[in-house]
């Protein structure tokens, strides 16, 4: 399992590298003036040289990228050109509030989907399945910043029940696990979980179907354990493939939303990546992408480590 | 400090305190340290609250066109013998929010934070957003406690104008900030500093900083120590929560989560009215036009061409229907009641056969149209809805025999472009280029588009104009000291580029807000900015 384990660790430097370099490559070929946040249009060509100079962007591409590797390995993204606060600690909060509500749409979107899928399994081609496979569908399917927008309409604007905006009464750096603060997260959360929620509940169906349907399950009956009993093997069968879903899903609602994100004004890495792509703001750019990808890298990591523990057979493989 | 806070989401009433919570359309908190980032939205929000000029805007009427008046300095003239000189004469007993007095040393100090790169509070995030608002000022001296000169690079009768952009921090605070600050070098511990002090800012203005959350939340107080008592703010507190998609405002003001909403969108006027809320709006300095290609072969060149577009656009139409009211037809780039509007012999209007007219004398016809290409983009700071309001006047100018192409672009990449200029591959074969423009002061109003040496790279003279009557105007009116002079010379630079049709001038923003029923005394200027101080809050 160590040999395994390093294994993994090894094959991850690379692709690490690689996404390195892609995301200081593409915010530095796209068109437009990176000093622009900070460099009116109207600004003299003195001037703009000056500035040029200032934040390192005269010198050639490749020492640029040298320095900024050379800095990012050693915990510093520079600062945002912005607002002057240091990349990496506005990253950090950002991510904080991302994770806060990537856990919150996770439990609701993994729990709701675990079981629309395992009573459309169980219930093949009955009523129960079809609701349950209405639901899935139409959670990966309906537009997820329109049902946000829909959502705040009936409970924010008509019904009053809950904050349209924000992430608590005094804002995330005052964060309780109350009602006064966990009400500005049910409505992003709800958002962010239609969709995991749909994957997790089609591929646990189509798990349990499977499982059900093979030679085991018939001989577990045959031996006369009760359903509950065989029902924790199916579980067990099913579990590293739902665990790689869920896992993957994790990873994408960590990368933040930057449409629910946007919607809520939820202060998170979409958000976060939002305000610097519309400021092109290089360096909060690089280092939001850079901080993104690692937790994926990183998660991925977790999950075929854990997938690995679970199932022999993919250590050996 | 939790209690505090929590008073910016419970109904005012519920204490003594009055709140007053604002949802922006900026993304982020604008920058705090003195000079906001953001375009004008900053200014508004974290510059002419914390801090003031030596000049600012007087922004107390309605009505009248928003001019310069004392500040920080309360008179100003040009040295008689030098009119690269300036003496501004500073207000008395004015103290910064950290209780220092607010002096000559001050003004120096806050003039070489962006134009003396080897002061040690020289801070180049600051430069660019400062030194190309007062492209002319050079330096500042003291003369004695309460009289500073300034020095312009040549003589320049707009630099009182443009010292509306320098907003006046305490330097005693940051130089607390710096003695505390650590880092490798002077440059370093300077940059520290400057962000210490955008956390615990300190200027002279009406509002104090209170509690400051990056990116999600501003609270300011009323200072109540504020040198113009008249102007001392009558709410206890203001919130200033960045949302920067429309929907999400405008949920927020709807369901009681904020007072006041700014640009809210066009299609939820109705709805936001028919719930009670006011929509408040005014004419502001800010022109939406096509910026016209004038280099040879451009289909612009010939002047019934450009008068014929701009006649060929039903103004009102766009303004009542696609934007529900929210914009003021533009007629140039001041309207009349301006200082600076003149007397134009064309009328900028919508008159149909007048603009077909002149299409067939220049050569058009419904078989034979002209072909022009405008670039824009899809979304953008004062851009308003550009695709949309492309659309209506492609349909528009079809009508006059025009066949326009849209060439979209990402909002940065235009504005880079606009720099560049129509001879650079970037204008891609368009021949006008879709950028708004504030017309706050005469430079970015009038002269860095119409004076030929403002050609790219200079500045923003995109396509190119040389109109050797532009360029003696603009001249007369930089060396024009008399401000009546200055003003007149700036009304005949106006009307001279409406008669030469030099833009196709479409809208004016109405800078619309939407607030709640309980906020009172709110007066919208003919600003970008506006004066927080007389609104107050009904229980």
């Amino acid at each position: 399992m160590l040999v395994y384990i390093a294994r993994r660790i090894v094959y991850v430097i690379p692709i690490v590298l690689s996404v390195a370099l892609v995301c200081f490559l593409l915010v530095h070929i796209t068109p437009g003036d990176p000093l622009v946040a900070v460099l009116p249009a109207d600004a003299s060509q003195e001037l703009a040289a000056q500035l040029r100079a200032a934040y390192g962007f005269d010198r050639p591409l490749p020492v640029q990228f040298g320095l900024w590797l050379w800095k990012a390995l050693h915990g510093d993204l520079g600062t945002s050109i912005a607002t002057g606060r240091p990349v990496l600690t506005e990253v950090l909060r950002a991510v904080g509030n991302t994770v806060t509500l990537a856990i919150a749409a996770a439990i609701i979107g993994f729990s709701l989907g675990l079981m629309f899928g395992l009573l459309a399994g169980y219930f093949r081609d009955t009523w129960i399945d079809k609701v349950s496979t209405s639901i899935a569908i139409a959670g990966v399917s309906v537009p997820h910043y329109w049902l946000g927008m829909v959502l705040v309409i009936i409970f924010s604007v008509q019904l009053n029940w809950l904050p349209a905006v924000g992430a608590g009464p005094g804002g995330s750096g005052q964060w309780g696990w109350d009602w006064a603060h966990l009400k500005y997260l049910v409505l992003p959360a709800i958002t962010t979980s239609v969709i995991p929620m749909g994957i997790v509940t089609r591929t646990v169906r189509s798990l349990t179907g499977d499982i059900l349907s093979q030679d085991f399950v018939e001989a577990l009956r045959a031996k006369g354990l009760r359903e509950t009993q065989v029902f924790r093997h199916v579980l067990k069968n099913a579990a590293p493939t739902a665990l790689a879903v869920m896992g993957l899903q994790l990873g994408y609602m960590l990368g933040g939303s930057i449409l629910i994100e946007t919607v809520f004004s939820w202060p998170g890495s979409g958000l976060l990546l939002n305000s610097a792509i519309f400021q092109r703001d290089l360096p909060l750019l690089q280092g939001t992408i850079l901080v993104l990808a690692l937790f994926f890298v990183f998660l991925n990591l977790v999950v075929d480590i854990a997938q690995a523990a679970i199932d022999p057979r993919i250590k050996r493989a | 400090m939790l209690a505090m806070a929590s008073t910016a989401l419970v109904p005012s009433h519920a204490n003594a305190e009055t709140v007053l919570r604002i949802g922006m359309t900026a993304a982020d908190i604008p920058r705090t340290l003195g000079q906001p980032d953001q375009g004008f939205e900053g200014n508004r929000f974290t510059g002419l609250t914390m801090y003031d000029g030596l000049t600012m805007w007087d922004l107390s009427s309605a009505t009248k066109a928003s001019v310069v008046i004392p500040g920080l300095a309360t008179e100003w003239k040009v040295d008689d013998s030098d009119k690269t000189k300036w003496i501004f004469k500073l207000r008395p007993g004015v103290t910064f929010h950290d209780g220092t007095p607010f002096n000559a040393d001050a003004v120096v100090w806050n003039v070489d934070k962006v134009l003396n790169k080897e002061a040690p509070q020289f801070d180049a995030s600051q430069v660019g957003v400062t030194a190309s608002r007062m492209p002319t000022l050079v330096s500042a001296k003291k003369i004695d406690d309460m009289t500073v000169e300034l020095t312009a690079k040549e003589p320049d009768s707009f630099l009182p104008i443009n010292l509306t952009n320098l907003f006046i921090v305490s330097p005693s605070k940051w130089q607390v900030l710096y003695e505390r600050a650590e880092g490798a070098d002077a440059k370093a511990k300077s940059q520290a500093a400057w962000a210490a002090f955008a956390k615990d800012a300190a200027g002279t203005g009406p509002w104090k900083m209170a509690k400051f959350t990056p990116r999600e939340r501003l609270e300011l107080v009323k200072n109540d120590n504020y040198w113009d008592k008249a102007r001392v703010p009558k709410t206890d507190r203001m919130v200033l929560l960045p949302m920067p998609e429309a929907n999400a405002r405008t949920a927020a003001l709807l369901s009681g989560q904020v007072d006041w909403i700014e640009a809210p969108a066009p299609d939820a006027v109705k709805e936001i009215e028919g719930r009670g809320f006011k929509i408040e709006k005014n004419e502001q300095p800010h022109v939406w036009p096509w910026q016209f290609s004038r280099i040879e072969g451009s289909p612009w060149n010939d002047i019934r061409v450009r008068r014929a577009a701009n006649l060929c656009i039903d103004r009102e139409g766009l303004r009542d229907g696609l934007l529900a009211g929210l914009m003021v037809p533009a007629t140039g780039t001041f309207e009349p009641g301006h200082p600076w509007r003149g007397n134009p012999s064309f009328q900028i209007k919508y008159d149909l056969p007048a603009a077909q007219k002149l299409m067939k004398e220049a050569g058009f016809g419904p078989d034979k149209k002209l072909s022009v290409k405008v670039q824009t983009s899809a979304s953008g700071s004062g851009q308003m809805l550009p695709l949309p309001m492309n659309e209506y006047l492609q349909q528009a100018l079809a009508e006059c025999y025009f066949d326009v192409k849209l060439d979209v672009i990402e909002w940065n990449t235009l504005f880079t472009n606009w720099r560049r200029g129509v001879k650079d591959p970037s204008a891609n074969g368009a021949n006008a280029t879709n950028v708004t423009y504030a017309a706050m002061d005469p430079f970015f109003a009038l002269v860095r588009f119409l004076q030929s040496s403002m050609a790219p790279p200079v500045s923003n003279n995109w396509g190119y104009i040389n109109n050797p009557k532009f360029d003696e105007l603009v001249k007369k009116a930089r060396t024009s000291f008399d401000a009546a002079e200055r003003d007149k010379a700036l009304a005949d630079l106006n009307a001279a580029s409406i008669d030469d049709a030099a833009f196709l001038y479409v809208a004016h923003d109405v800078g619309p807000r939407a607030m709640s029923p309980k906020v009172k005394g709110f007066v919208q200027p003919k600003s970008w900015f506006v004066d927080f101080s007389p609104v107050s809050m009904a229980p």
